[in-house]
C-alpha cells in the first residue's frame, strides 16, 4: 500500500516548518524595523563621541571589556580611571562609566541586544538606570 | 571438504585473524575477490530444477568455475530487475537510499561472528547491492563515483551477490539494532530473486520447492508415504503410553485443518514433536484433519522470491476450502509462521470461507488470526493450559532441563515470545533463559535458516551457529541445561548437529550424541499430558527414553 | 583517500568561501544568492525524494516485532516494540526519532578463548548521535534569531539555557561545545574503530568534515572575530523577507560559513542525510503487527499465481490415496485399462 495520505500530511508538516520563518514575519513580524534602512540605531549619547576604544570594536567587542572590567574591578581591585580615545577620564564601571555618558539603556542597549535577542547578564547585578522622560507618569 | 575439528575450530574461530577477531584487512571491501572453494558454497541448482520451476537460464554451471556460462545480456537482466523491484518494494528503495553506515549492525550477524568475514557484517552486505544501485541512480554518479564508492554490475559483484546472500538466513537480528530499522532481509530477499533471473541458485532450495509444489511436502513423500510414516508414529504412541491416537487424513467437514512442517513427519527430533501433537489433539478430543496435498508448513518459496512463495502457500487455503474446515492449526515452524503471520493473508486472502479461529476446548476466540484464520500451535497451547484443560505431570520431563531458543522468525517476524515459555513452565520442572543479548528479539539464528541447511556448507554452518551454540554451551555449564526447546522444524534439523558438533558428550552414555539435545516444545507437551487410560506408571518417554520417577529421582 | 578527499573539499568550499566574501560585489552571491538557491534545492530535492519513495507500494506488512506481541488476553503484550493499533505505532516512532530506541539496544560483541563471545553494553554511538542531532536542533532553532523581527517568542529563554554556565563573553553556548565534540568523536570513530572504518566511504566522511567546519566556522565568528551580528541579521532576515541586502563591513568568515551551510543544504538531499524523511518510512518500525488480524492489501498481488491444484495433485497420486484409504474427490476408474500408467510416478 502507498500510504499516500499520510505522505502528504508529512511532507506539509514539513513545507510549513520549513517555510515557518518566512510566513511568521510576513504576518506577526514588525515590517518596518527590519527593512534595509532600518538597522537598529543605538541612540548617541549627546555631548560626547569619543569611547574608550574605536566605535568598531565597540560595536563588535564592549562584551569582551566589559568582561575585563569586571574582573579587574570585582576580583583585582584595580580601580583605576581609564581614558577615552578623546583623552577624557572616566570610570571603569559600567554605572558610573559607560552610562554616565549612555544614559538609557532602552535606547542605547537594548535597541542591538532585542534585534539580535542578545540577553546579557550585566543586568543580573546592576541596576539599570531609571529611563527619564519615557513615561509620563514619571515624576 | 571435509570439517575442521571442533577442537581446531574452537581455537582459530577465537584466534584467527578477522575483522571480528581484531585484524583489518588490508584491502578495501570493493577490492577483495570472492574466492569459491568446495565447502563455502551451496551446491548450484540442477537445470530440471530451475526449469521446473519455469525460472529462466537453467545450465550446468558452478560455483567455483571461473564462468558461471552467464546468459547473454545478463548485466540489462539484473538491471532491468532492480529497476522493476524498486518500483515493487518500497523498503528496497528505502534502504538502498537512507543508510548512514553507523556499524551498529556490524557485529550483530552470527555469520560475521562466526566468520568474522567482513562482507557478513550486514551493512556490508547490503552495500554489495547498494553500491550497484548507486551506481545506476545516484545524482552525482559521474563524477563522485569514488566517493559515493558505486560498482558498476560486474561478474565479481554478481558472485559477491551470490556468496553473501547465501550467508545470511534472513534473520532479521540487524533489524532490530538498526536506527532506520533497515532489514538485510529485505535486501537479501532481492539479490537472491535478481540471481534467480540468470539462473543462479542453489539446489538445496529449489529441489524442495519443487517437491513441496508437487507432493505437498519437501521429501516428496506421496500421500501413501505421509500416512504410513504418520502411522509408526501412531504405533509408537500406542507402544509408550498405550493410547491410540490415530490421526484423519483428508477428511472433510473436520473443524481444524492441522498443517506442521514436514520434518516433524519422517525426521528425528521432529518426529517426537508430531508425537507430542497426536497426544495433545487426542487429550482434549479436537476435531481435526491432516492433509497430504498440503503436508508442508514450511515455504522454501519465501527463500526463492515472492511468486513461488505465494505459490506453494496457496495451498493451505486451497486445502482448507475445499476439505470445508472451519480454520487452520500451524505446527511450530520458524519460517512457515514468517509467511503466515506477515505474508499468507496478503498474497492468498481473503479466507472469507474459514470462521475465525475459535478453541472448541475453552471457547477463545483468536481476535489476533482474524482474518488468516491460522493460530499458532503455541497460542492454541497455551491457552488450554491456562484454561486447565490440560492434566500435566511436569515431573515426566524431569529428566529434561531445557532452555529455550526463540526462532528468528516467530521472535522478529511475530512477536511469540511469551506463548513458549508459558507453556514450558507448566510442563517442565525448572528450565533457565540464555544470556539477555541471545533471547527473544535479540535470539541468534540456528546458522542454517532459510535453505542453507545443506551438508556440503558444514563448516559455515558450524561458525554461524557458534552464537548460538556458544549461548547454549554457557548455560548448559552454569545450570546442567541438558535439552535445547524450540519451536522450528529448521532449528530441530540444524542444532541438533550444531550442539553435537559444539557440545560433545562428556557423560558415560555411549549412545549420547551430545550434551544437550534439541527438542520441540509440543514434545515436552506431549511428554507431559496425563492421559485417559494411558498405562499404569508409564516409564518411557517420547523417545523411548528411561523416565525419572519419583523412587530415582534425588 | 577516502579520508583525505572529503577534506580536501571542505577546505576548497572555505577558500571559495573566503574568496567570495572578501569584496563587497561577490558578497551578494555567496551571503545572499547562493543560500536562497540551496534552501530551495534543499526543499524540493527533499520533497522529490519522499514522493520518489511513496511511489513505490509497501506490498507486505513486515514489522520487525521487537517485544511480546498482542495474542492472548493472560499473555503481557509489549506495546511499543511490538506495536498493535496506530496510537502503538506512533509511540514506537516517537521513541525511534526522538530518542533512538533502536541504537540505544546496541551491544558489543567480542572473541574470547574458548571460543567465548560476549555481548557487553555499548551506548557510545547512541550517547553521541543524540547529543549531536540535538544540539544540532538546538543550534538550528537558536539561528532563527537572525531570520525573525520580533525575535521569536522562546528563543531567549532557550539561549539562555544553553548558555547557563555563563562562560565568557559572548557566553559560550554548551551546544557548540557539544555539537563540535560528538562530531569529532563521530569522524574519530570512524578512523579508529576497525569495522566501522572499513565500512565507511567518502561519502560517510564528507558531511561530517563538513559539519565539522560549519561549527568551527560558527564559533569562530562569534569567539574570535566577534563579527557585526546586527549587520549580518539585516542580511539574514533580507533573504528570508526577499529585501536581498548585502551591509558593508561584515567579515568574510562570515561567507565561509554560509558557503559550507549552503552546500550542507544541497547536498541533503541527495545523500544519506535523507535519513532524516527516511526514517519515517520504515516499513520495519511504522507498521502495526496486526498482520493475522488485519489483511494488508498489496496493490500489485498477482491473482493469477495459483498453486499446484489438488485436482492435479490428485490425479497423479489417485491410486495410492485410495490403495492407503486416504479420500480421494475422484474415485478410480473401473480396473480394465492396461498397467501402462503405473510408469508416470518417479
Amino acid at each position: 500500500m502507498y500510504d499516500k495520505g499520510k505522505v502528504l500530511i508529512g511532507l506539509a508538516i514539513f513545507v510549513i516548518a520549513a517555510l515557518s520563518i518566512v510566513g511568521y514575519n510576513a504576518t506577526m513580524g514588525d515590517v518596518d524595523s527590519f527593512r534595509t534602512d532600518g538597522k537598529p540605531g543605538p541612540e548617541k549619547p549627546v555631548g560626547h563621541d569619543k569611547c574608550v576604544k574605536e566605535t568598531a570594536y565597540m560595536q563588535t567587542s564592549h562584551m569582551v571589556l566589559l568582561n575585563e572590567w569586571r574582573d579587574e574591578v570585582i576580583r583585582e581591585g584595580k580601580r583605576e580611571l581609564v581614558e577615552t580615545v578623546g583623552g577624557e577620564m572616566v570610570e571603569k564601571s559600567l554605572q558610573n562609566g559607560c552610562m554616565g555618558c549612555h544614559i538609557s539603556k532602552v535606547k542605547f542597549c537594548d535597541r542591538c541586544h532585542d534585534y539580535t535577542n542578545v540577553k546579557p547578564y550585566c543586568w543580573d547585578c546592576h541596576l539599570a538606570p531609571v529611563e527619564a522622560p519615557a513615561s509620563k507618569e514619571a515624576h | 571438504m571435509a570439517i575442521p575439528k571442533v577442537e581446531e575450530l574452537r581455537v582459530s574461530v577465537a584466534s584467527e585473524p578477522n575483522m571480528f577477531t581484531g585484524a583489518v584487512p588490508k584491502a578495501d571491501w570493493q577490492d577483495t575477490f570472492t574466492e569459491f572453494k568446495e565447502g563455502n558454497f551451496a551446491y548450484p541448482a540442477k537445470p530440471e530444477m530451475v526449469e521446473y520451476h519455469g525460472f529462466p537460464n537453467s545450465r550446468i554451471w558452478s560455483p567455483d568455475e571461473d564462468d558461471w556460462k552467464l546468459p547473454d545480456g545478463w548485466e540489462k537482466i539484473i538491471l532491468d530487475g532492480l529497476k522493476e523491484r524498486l518500483g515493487k518494494f518500497r523498503s528496497l528503495k528505502l534502504y538502498m537510499d537512507i543508510c548512514v553506515r553507523c556499524g551498529a549492525c556490524a557485529d550483530k550477524c552470527h555469520f560475521f561472528l562466526g566468520t568474522g568475514d567482513p562482507k557478513n557484517m550486514p551493512v556490508l552486505r547490503a552495500e554489495l547491492l547498494r553500491s550497484v544501485y548507486r551506481n545506476e541512480y545516484s545524482v552525482g554518479r559521474k563524477v563522485l563515483s569514488k566517493m559515493l564508492g558505486n560498482r558498476p554490475m560486474t561478474v565479481k559483484v554478481l558472485k559477491e551477490w551470490f556468496m553473501y546472500s547465501y550467508q545470511c538466513t534472513e534473520c532479521r537480528r540487524c533489524s532490530v539494532f538498526c536506527p532506520y530499522g533497515i532489514d538485510t532481509a529485505e535486501i537479501t530477499m532481492m539479490m537472491r530473486e535478481l540471481l534467480h533471473l540468470v539462473g543462479v541458485g542453489i539446489n538445496w532450495i529449489l529441489e524442495p520447492a519443487a517437491n513441496s509444489n508437487r507432493t505437498g511436502n519437501h521429501m516428496g513423500l506421496q500421500p501413501h508415504t505421509f500416512k504410513q510414516n504418520i502411522e509408526f508414529l501412531v504405533d509408537d504412541v500406542k507402544d509408550i503410553t498405550g493410547i491410540d491416537v490415530t490421526p484423519t487424513f483428508n477428511r472433510k467437514g473436520a473443524e481444524v485443518l492441522f498443517i506442521t512442517p514436514s520434518a516433524d513427519v519422517f525426521a528425528e527430533p521432529g518426529i517426537f514433536t508430531f508425537m507430542g501433537y497426536l497426544l495433545l489433539f487426542k487429550h482434549i478430543g479436537l476435531d481435526y484433519t491432516l492433509s497430504t496435498y498440503a503436508s508442508e508448513g514450511g515455504n522454501f518459496g519465501l527463500f526463492t522470491n515472492n511468486e513461488l512463495m505465494k505459490k506453494l502457500n496457496g495451498k493451505m487455503y486451497a486445502e482448507a476450502e475445499r476439505l470445508g474446515v472451519k480454520w487452520i492449526l500451524g505446527g511450530e515452524c520458524g519460517h512457515m509462521w514468517r509467511v503466515l503471520h506477515q505474508y499468507m493473508d496478503t498474497m492468498n486472502g481473503p479466507a472469507d470461507f474459514l470462521e475465525v479461529p475459535k478453541s472448541p476446548i475453552t471457547g477463545t476466540v483468536f481476535k489476533n488470526a482474524a482474518s488468516t484464520k491460522m493460530v499458532h500451535i503455541s497460542e492454541f497451547t497455551a491457552d488450554l493450559i491456562k484454561h486447565n484443560k490440560l492434566k500435566l505431570d511436569p515431573k515426566r520431563n524431569a529428566h529434561r532441563v531445557p532452555t529455550f531458543h526463540d526462532s528468528c522468525n516467530p521472535a522478529r517476524a511475530m512477536g511469540l515470545l511469551d506463548e513458549p515459555r508459558y507453556i514450558l513452565d507448566a510442563v517442565v520442572p525448572k528450565w533457565h533463559e540464555m544470556n539477555e543479548n541471545c533471547i527473544r528479539e535479540k535470539t541468534f539464528c540456528c546458522g542454517s535458516g532459510t535453505g542453507l541447511n545443506t551438508g556440503e556448507i558444514m563448516e559455515l554452518r558450524m561458525r554461524s551457529g557458534l552464537p548460538r551454540a556458544n549461548a547454549v554451551q554457557d548455560v548448559h555449564e552454569k545450570y546442567g541445561v541438558n535439552c535445547l526447546a524450540n519451536v522450528c522444524a529448521i532449528d530441530r534439523a540444524t542444532l541438533q548437529p550444531l550442539m553435537e558438533y559444539w557440545i560433545p558428550p562428556t557423560g558415560d552414555d555411549p549412545m549420547a550424541t551430545t550434551d544437550v539435545n534439541v527438542i520441540g516444545l509440543s514434545e515436552l507437551v506431549g511428554n507431559a499430558l496425563v492421559m485417559d487410560g494411558e498405562i499404569e506408571n508409564r516409564d518411557q518417554g517420547l523417545r523411548f527414553e528411561e523416565l525419572v520417577t519419583d523412587d530415582t529421582e534425588g | 583517500m577516502k579520508v583525505l578527499r572529503p577534506i580536501i573539499a571542505v577546505l576548497l568550499l572555505i577558500v571559495v568561501g573566503g574568496l567570495l566574501g572578501m569584496s563587497h560585489g561577490t558578497q551578494m552571491l555567496a551571503g545572499v544568492i547562493l543560500p536562497s538557491i540551496a534552501f530551495l534545492v534543499f526543499i524540493v530535492g527533499f520533497i522529490r525524494k519522499v514522493l520518489d519513495w511513496s511511489k513505490s507500494p509497501v506490498p507486505f506488512k513486515i514489522p520487525t516485532t521487537c517485544g511480546q506481541a498482542k495474542s492472548l488476553d493472560f499473555i503481557k503484550a509489549d506495546r511499543f516494540d511490538c506495536p498493535d493499533s496506530k496510537s502503538d505505532v506512533i509511540v514506537r516512532m516517537f521513541l525511534e526519532v526522538f530518542l533512538f530506541r533502536s541504537l540505544f539496544r546496541n551491544t558489543k560483541a567480542e572473541m574470547h578463548d574458548g571460543p567465548k563471545i560476549t555481548y557487553g553494553p555499548n551506548l557510545w554511538l547512541w550517547l553521541f548521535g543524540i547529543l549531536f542531532h540535538y544540539s544540532f536542533l538546538t543550534i538550528v532553532i537558536r539561528h532563527m534569531r537572525l531570520f525573525t523581527e520580533p525575535v521569536l517568542p522562546g528563543l531567549g529563554f532557550l539561549e539562555y539555557i544553553d548558555g547557563f554556565v555563563q562562560i565568557g563573553a559572548p557566553v559560550l553556548y554548551q551546544s557548540d561545545l557539544i555539537f563540535l565534540g560528538c562530531v569529532t568523536a563521530l569522524f574519530i570513530r570512524r578512523l579508529i574503530a576497525p569495522q566501522v572504518k572499513y565500512i565507511s566511504l567518502g561519502s560517510d566522511y564528507f558531511p561530517l568534515a563538513l559539519i565539522f567546519a560549519i561549527g568551527t566556522t560558527g564559533m569562530m565568528m562569534r569567539h574570535l572575530f566577534r563579527v557585526d551580528v546586527t549587520a549580518i541579521k539585516q542580511l539574514t532576515l533580507g533573504i528570508v523577507t526577499l529585501d536581498w541586502t548585502v551591509p558593508a563591513n561584515i567579515h568574510p568568515i562570515f561567507f565561509i560559513h554560509v558557503v559550507l551551510v549552503s552546500t550542507l543544504m544541497m547536498y541533503f538531499p541527495f545523500s544519506k542525510l535523507m535519513h532524516m524523511g527516511g526514517i519515517f518510512f520504515s516499513p520495519t518500525r511504522n507498521m502495526t503487527n496486526d498482520t493475522r488480524a488485519v489483511r494488508h492489501i498489496n496493490p500489485w498481488n498477482d491473482p493469477n499465481i495459483k498453486p499446484h491444484s489438488y485436482a492435479g495433485y490428485e490425479d497423479e497420486f489417485r491410486e495410492f490415496m485410495v490403495d492407503a484409504d486416504i479420500p480421494v474427490d475422484k474415485p478410480l476408474p473401473p480396473k480394465a485399462e492396461e498397467p501402462a500408467e503405473e510408469a508416470k510416478e518417479d
